[in-house]
């Protein structure tokens, strides 16, 4: 139960283009981990920048 | 062997249960049918050619790998590039490939009865627009992500490539106008649908402060408060609308709303993407997708019958809802949902770099257009469930029906749907509006209907004005949103192109190359939205069959691109797959555009109409709608443009044609494939 709920909160956040910020952590500490990660919000910053900077991907 | 014979049984049994449903839908006369039917036909034969079309794709023509490494997984940079579980990616992609069209297109389609449609959009789907989005998901991934326009420069060749993108950037300024117009259509003279679309505005602003300063990065919690506000705006503009101050002060004309969109799309698309664009998005997103699935489960709950008849007298052309006969015209009015050519673009944007393993790819790229389907095939049983006459009297034009409920009633009953003035007056009074007649361009269509299941399910009848303006909005959001998405691609898109020329117009950080491809971007659609709300017969009539001329260019574009890959890795075998659904959109889209240009009929032809109003003119004679020479003059001039248009899609659309046979003959020619994908590696050597 608890896997769904965070399943689709993941799926709705992604819809509006927020991927999921542990995934990135994860990354960033296994690949890079001399770099200082982004904050929560700097990422979510990012994130938003990312998706409607260029008109933000969707259908008619 | 037994064990192989046994899992197919289900499989055997949900294919007979589909048929025999889609066999009973198009072999009834008479008594009207339930909903149900189709719904049973559709998701039945959905889920055989997923099942086993999708799969024969993945295995045999694309071979796909699962220990071959994705973008996702070679690229990982844990923001763009993201190995993403499947469901949650499946739903990612649905939300960004499905928006207004699958909804209105079904609607205006209604015109010819439920069976034409219906037939369409299962076999379209099943056949070309799931295989187009899948083709183009996995010629992407197999290319580090890249978008379609890089895709055909890479495989097809660069001409190619650059006329790929003038196609797209052409259909994106033809959909913003369309969008735009049915939202025009939708709040004309509805001063409590004004009210509601525009208090978003104010409301997504304050969302935008909220998540910007007050606590960054909350999306639920400030989605939750904007669906709060929606709804009181929905309830408290009933009140506004019923105001002797408030009410006449929101109700706008037709052209006065066309030019508020104009300047609302311009301001809009420059202002910082955290003030409008994206808490907008956050709303129209969560709200589509609520209402998709609400929607579904209330049909499943009503379980309506279908009174509009299984075919009409339509279907031989001349129908009030667009011109033209069932082929090619009902082909490319159902665009969305059966094949849409603009889901290439999306397919080759995000999702390619976020696909965790090449075996997702089915369900992500296959699945979730049969998904959309579905949800075109609902809007379908929408239009359907309501007494045709009713239906007839809100998508007609003015200018065949009148105005007023009296002519409207006399002109649809005259067309062999009876309906009487009272019952028009009485719907228009049901959803709280002044007048549902001639309310064209699907959306409030969809509404009256969506109102009608809604308050089955919940409020009876006292609920349905509520429900028939929440309908409204929830359309309204996401195509203002779109506008101002689309007005920002294609700004980009158009920077591009004139960068070809002009190197400095690249530069997407400098202000004036970006002011002067937003402001040519909004003058673009923003004059096929002016001339679809001047126009006599509506506008929908005129621009809807454009729209769809171009987006299944569009898709035969995309087809074409997966055909010719086929041929460079050797499997041409296999192009059959996707060359038999680019064969039928060409003879589709070269005969709708040739009859818009060639045919003899004014209704349909802007040529024929052109030189008909322009030998009026030189009589000095002026011709209904028109009700001056100079009105005259814009038609034709309107007409000219509409022409070129239909033209220079025809020529994008057969110069691609042309560089494919080329590209296809000389993989023919070579001994090696010729493909240009990202080298192979293994998935992590654990």
């Amino acid at each position: 139960m608890k896997g769904i709920l965070s399943r689709l909160r993941q799926t709705a956040l992604l819809m509006v283009g927020q991927s999921s910020y542990e995934a990135y952590l994860a990354h960033l500490r296994t690949h890079h981990p001399e770099r200082e990660p982004m904050s929560r919000i700097d990422f979510f910053r990012d994130r938003e920048k990312a998706r409607y900077g260029t008109g933000g991907g969707r259908c008619c | 062997m037994r064990d192989s014979g046994l899992k197919h049984l289900p499989w055997i049994v949900l294919a007979i249960l589909a048929l025999s449903a889609l066999s009973f839908v198009a072999g009834s006369r008479g008594e009207p049918i339930n909903a149900l039917w189709i719904v049973v036909a559709a998701a039945g034969s959905f889920l055989v050619a997923y099942r086993y079309y999708a799969l024969f794709i993945g295995r045999k023509v694309m071979q796909l790998d699962p220990a071959r490494a994705t973008p996702a997984v070679y690229r990982a940079d844990g923001l763009d590039y993201v190995a993403t579980d499947k469901r949650v990616l499946f739903g990612h992609h649905f939300a960004a490939i499905a928006g207004a069209g699958p909804l209105v297109g079904p609607v205006l389609a209604a015109q010819m009865g439920y069976l034409p449609g219906t037939l369409w959009i299962i076999a379209g789907v099943m056949l070309g627009g799931a295989v187009q989005d899948f083709m183009i998901l996995f010629i992407s991934m197999r290319r580090d992500g890249r978008s379609l326009g890089e895709l055909v420069r890479m495989e097809i060749g660069r001409t190619a490539g650059t006329i790929a993108l003038i196609g797209a950037f052409l259909i994106m300024v033809i959909i913003l106008a369309v969008l735009a117009l049915i939202v025009v259509r939708a709040l004309a003279e509805s001063p409590w649908g004004t009210f509601t679309v525009a208090a978003t505005v104010p409301l997504a602003i304050l969302m935008g402060i909220y998540t910007r300063w007050i606590r960054p990065g909350r999306i639920g919690e400030v989605s939750l408060l904007g669906f709060v506000g929606l709804i009181l705006a929905i309830v408290f503009g009933q009140s506004v609308a019923a105001s002797p101050f408030w009410g006449p002060l929101l109700t706008f004309t037709p052209v006065q709303l066309c030019w508020i969109l104009i300047a609302y799309g311009a301001i809009a698309s420059m202002l910082p993407v955290w003030l409008l664009l994206a808490p907008r998005d956050y709303l129209s997103t969560f709200l589509k997708i609520g209402a998709i699935v609400a929607l579904a489960i209330g049909i499943v709950i009503m379980a309506p019958p279908l009174q509009m008849p299984p075919l009409t007298k339509f279907i031989s052309g001349g129908g009030p809802v667009w011109s033209g006969a069932l082929f090619p015209f009902l082909f490319i009015t159902i665009a969305c949902g059966a094949v849409s050519g603009f889901h290439a673009l999306i397919s080759s944007g995000t999702t390619p770099k976020l696909i965790a393993n090449e075996s997702d790819a089915p369900l992500i790229g296959y699945g979730a257009m049969l998904m959309e389907a579905f949800v075109a095939i609902m809007a379908l049983v929408g239009a359907s469930i309501l007494d045709p006459g009713l239906y007839f009297a809100m998508n007609s034009p003015a200018a065949v029906v009148g105005t007023d409920p009296q002519s409207a009633a006399a002109a649809v009953t005259a067309m062999g749907f009876p309906v009487s003035a009272d019952t028009l007056v009485q719907a228009a009074r049901d959803v709280g509006e002044h007048t549902i007649v001639s309310r064209t361009g699907g959306a409030p269509t969809l509404a009256v209907a969506m109102a009608e299941i809604f308050s089955h399910v919940i409020g009876g009848a006292a609920m349905k004005a509520f429900w028939y303006h929440f309908a409204i909005l929830f359309e309204a959001l996401f195509i203002l949103t779109a506008v101002d998405a689309g007005t920002r691609a294609g700004r980009f898109m158009l920077q591009d192109l004139i960068g070809l020329g002009i190197p400095a117009f690249r530069d997407t950080t400098s202000l004036v190359p970006g002011l002067v491809a937003t402001l040519l971007c909004v003058g673009a659609w923003g004059f096929f939205l002016y001339q679809g709300v001047t126009d006599p017969l509506g506008g929908v009539n005129t621009l809807w069959p454009v729209f769809g001329i171009s987006n299944q260019m569009l898709a035969a574009i995309a087809l074409m691109l997966a055909t010719a890959v086929l041929f460079r890795m050797k499997r041409e075998r296999y192009a059959w797959v996707t060359a038999i659904p680019t064969a039928w959109l060409l003879i589709c889209t070269i005969t709708a555009g040739s009859l818009k240009i060639f045919s003899a009929d004014p209704a349909v032809s802007f040529l024929a109409h052109a030189r008909r109003f322009s030998a009026a003119a030189a009589e000095g004679q002026v011709l209904a709608p028109a009700k001056s020479m100079k009105e005259m003059e814009r038609i034709i001039f309107n007409d000219w443009v509409d022409l070129g248009l239909c033209a220079l899609f025809l020529l994008i659309v057969l110069s691609l044609l042309f560089f494919t046979i080329r590209s296809c003959l000389a993989a023919r020619r070579s001994d090696t494939p010729l493909v240009r994908e990202a080298p192979r590696q293994e998935v992590a050597p654990a």
